[in-house]
């Protein structure tokens, strides 16, 4: 029993980044704007918010929350702004949507590091926060709630930021859902030329979904830092996860609620070798699954084909108003 | 006109109008405001962390081409960003968006490295060739896979070839604890160094791989606008219906390209191998595969506009690490400055497609 709340626990801290990322991406798809540049907007997100509690630590002296929420700001601007050259380049400028995706994951994976290294540089050999702002990272005491035996801990024993990507998921499913904004993106996504037709403004609608959602991808990637690797900036820090979080968007099929189950399944997936080990496969090999399951996941979505949980059908493609 | 211009109706500020086909000299100076801007942006940049920009770009070029030996670096760059710039660009022709190139390349070299392992008896000659030939079909059938299902089931192309990237990575660190693969009198995780035999001769220098290359810039030139198959992978690229209602076989199209291409990128991991670093690591393929789809997408899938924009990949590349060391600068420069030059070229291509029309400016269709 033990042993299975310490994995769940593990499984819920090392899905969350992938579950923001996750909804950054559906955020975004569903305004039709298929940005495959997830991978940079983390990048973006994990140096900026390091830096932004390290000097908010450094020039003002502000530890602890006030250094988190900095971080959390700052994650979310860098994010914004990487989805913002995306959307400037594809909704205004016309740019391939595939390509365009491509390059904010290269030049995104170039500012993470370059930022990291420079900063490091700054700060001395390395950079590290406080341990009062680590703190503020750390797993919450919600009082009597993490006392109950068995819940407290599977439930109530995480740092913040878990908690908030579970609201963030809730809120988008409600904005998707139960509003009329909400249906209006939709129908961007799903028939730009019928939603303008219907005197909605599609660019509007496409900007703000893409920057949204980089910024929500953004928060992923200072998670990686702040949490992951507490504080401490690390060469190539993200690892491959902002592309796992474009797969689990398929995976989640389009719904930020079904998002929820399936970070957590693919973070237990990255953590089962730890927990669960098989006598004769060797930890590189055990290593693959997560990657191996997306393709199995990939590969079972598309046998499938279901209509009610596709994608946005004009995904990938842009919106010319005059070539209608 | 005047008519137009008298009623009510309200006329936006700018619009954008379909441009007819741009001329080669209007493409070419859009492209050149395109990179001036994005080294002006990455001047600005540096300007802000404190440092003369125009020092550090020259130190950046002397970096690149100073001295020969820096000259035949810079060439080591460009050979393998070269040749799968032209992998991934076979695939992009079809509109398949083949982004393993890494793993491809990955899988090319554990090819390569199992027959040093396995065939050491052989001599150098036909050792060689059957190192590149067991690349090329080991990480040709690689990247077939991805295309298979996409043929049959429409299967995400660009997160398969994505995911597979990190398979073959996690096989080679597999590999370097392995009996014969790791290098003898150690326990670190090692790949054993190639013996002699088993490296590419060299030719002014630099190992023959640079001719390998130039070869194929000629082949795939040929192969893509002279043949058959070349013609096909162009109409699937335009539209898979069309060749569907042409009579073509799409599903083989896509994999025998996608076939090449792996084959390519694995010709690349032999290459890495046997010709630059004389071992296989984690970083043979060191970001390559991402590298290639801006080469590929600059040079508008021609391979002989791809010499050149390898070059000039190659360049930052070196300069970057120059500059690491004369100013201080992290290397990682080099792939966010790569990053702004194809922003800016993504951008520019709006003003090669669309003319901005102003209002109250008559519009010549």
């Amino acid at each position: 029993m033990d042993r299975f709340i310490n994995f769940m626990n593990a499984a819920v801290l090392a899905g969350t980044p992938l579950l923001l990322g996750t909804l950054g991406e559906i955020l975004t798809e569903k305004s039709g704007n298929l940005n495959l540049g997830v991978e940079g907007m983390m990048f973006m997100g994990a140096i900026s918010g390091l830096a932004g509690a390290w000097f908010a630590e450094q020039w003002f002296g502000w530890t602890g929350v006030p250094a988190a929420l900095i971080a959390l700001l700052i994650s979310f601007l860098a994010g914004a702004f990487g989805a913002l050259i995306y959307a400037f380049l594809t909704v205004t400028l016309r740019a391939n949507q595939n390509v365009t995706g491509l390059t904010l994951a290269i030049f995104g994976t170039g500012f993470g590091n370059f930022f990291g290294e420079l900063l490091g540089k700054r700060a001395g050999g390395f950079v590290t926060v406080t341990s009062a702002t680590k703190q503020a990272f750390a797993k919450l005491d919600l009082g009597p709630l993490s006392q109950i035996p068995v819940l407290g801990r599977l439930l109530f024993s995480y740092n913040w930021l878990v908690y908030l990507a579970v609201i963030i998921a809730i809120m988008m499913h409600l904005f998707l859902r139960k509003t009329r904004r909400g249906l209006n993106l939709r129908a961007v996504g799903e028939s730009p030329a019928t939603a303008d037709a219907g005197g909605i403004n599609v660019n509007v609608y496409k900007y703000l979904a893409t920057v949204v959602g980089g910024g929500i991808c953004g928060i992923g990637g200072m998670y990686m830092t702040m949490v992951t690797t507490s504080g401490v900036w690390v060469h190539n820090t993200i690892l491959g996860y902002g592309w796992l979080a474009v797969a689990l968007v398929i995976f989640a099929t389009w719904s930020p609620a079904r998002a929820l189950y399936c970070g957590l399944i693919f973070g237990g997936l990255m953590m089962l070798r730890l927990y669960l080990p098989i006598p004769g496969v060797p930890q590189q090999i055990y290593d693959m699954l997560p990657y191996v399951a997306t393709i199995v996941v990939l590969i079972v979505m598309s046998i499938r084909q279901s209509k009610e949980y596709a994608q946005p059908k004009s995904s990938g493609l842009n919106y010319f108003r005059e070539e209608r | 006109m005047s008519d137009y211009a008298s009623c009510e109706i309200k006329r936006p500020l700018v619009r954008m109008v379909r441009r007819p086909a741009a001329s080669l000299a209007h493409r070419t100076i859009v492209y050149i405001i395109a990179l001036i801007g994005a080294l002006l942006t990455g001047a600005l940049l540096i300007w802000i962390l404190g440092h003369n920009p125009i020092d550090v770009y020259v130190s950046m070029v002397r970096g690149t081409f100073g001295k020969r030996i820096s000259f035949n670096e810079t060439v080591k760059v460009t050979v393998p960003l070269l040749v799968t710039g032209m992998a991934v660009a076979i695939a992009f022709r079809m509109r398949f968006w083949n982004i393993g190139a890494e793993g491809q390349i990955l899988i090319g070299g554990v090819a390569a490295t199992s027959v040093v392992v396995y065939g050491q008896a052989i001599p150098q000659v036909p050792k060689l060739i059957l190192m590149s030939l067991v690349a090329m079909l080991a990480a040709g059938l690689y990247a077939a896979i991805p295309a298979f299902f996409k043929a049959k089931w429409d299967t995400n192309e660009t997160l398969f070839t994505l995911m597979m990237n990190y398979i073959a990575l996690k096989l080679i660190m597999y590999l370097q604890y392995q009996p014969g693969w790791q290098a003898d009198r150690t326990t670190f995780p090692k790949i054993r160094s190639f013996t002699p035999d088993a490296r590419l001769p060299r030719v002014m220098g630099i190992h023959i791989g640079w001719i390998i290359a130039l070869v194929l810039v000629v082949i795939y030139f040929i192969y893509v606008k002279k043949t058959k198959h070349g013609y096909e992978i162009s109409v699937v690229g335009e539209s898979m219906n069309t060749a569907r209602y042409g009579g073509m076989n799409v599903g083989r199209i896509l994999i025998r390209t996608m076939f090449i291409s792996g084959a390519l990128a694995g010709l690349v991991g032999f290459i890495q191998t046997s010709g630059a670093d004389g071992t296989l690591t984690e970083s043979t393929a060191g970001g390559m595969g991402y590298t290639a789809i801006t080469v590929a997408w600059l040079s508008k899938m021609n391979s002989f506009a791809m010499v050149f924009v390898a070059l000039f990949i190659a360049m930052l590349q070196r300069g970057s690490s120059s500059i690491q060391t004369s100013h201080g600068i992290p290397a990682s420069a080099a792939s966010l400055l790569t990053g702004l030059i194809l922003f800016f070229m993504l951008g520019s291509e709006f003003f090669i497609n669309y003319r901005l029309v102003f209002r109250g400016r008559p519009y010549h269709g």
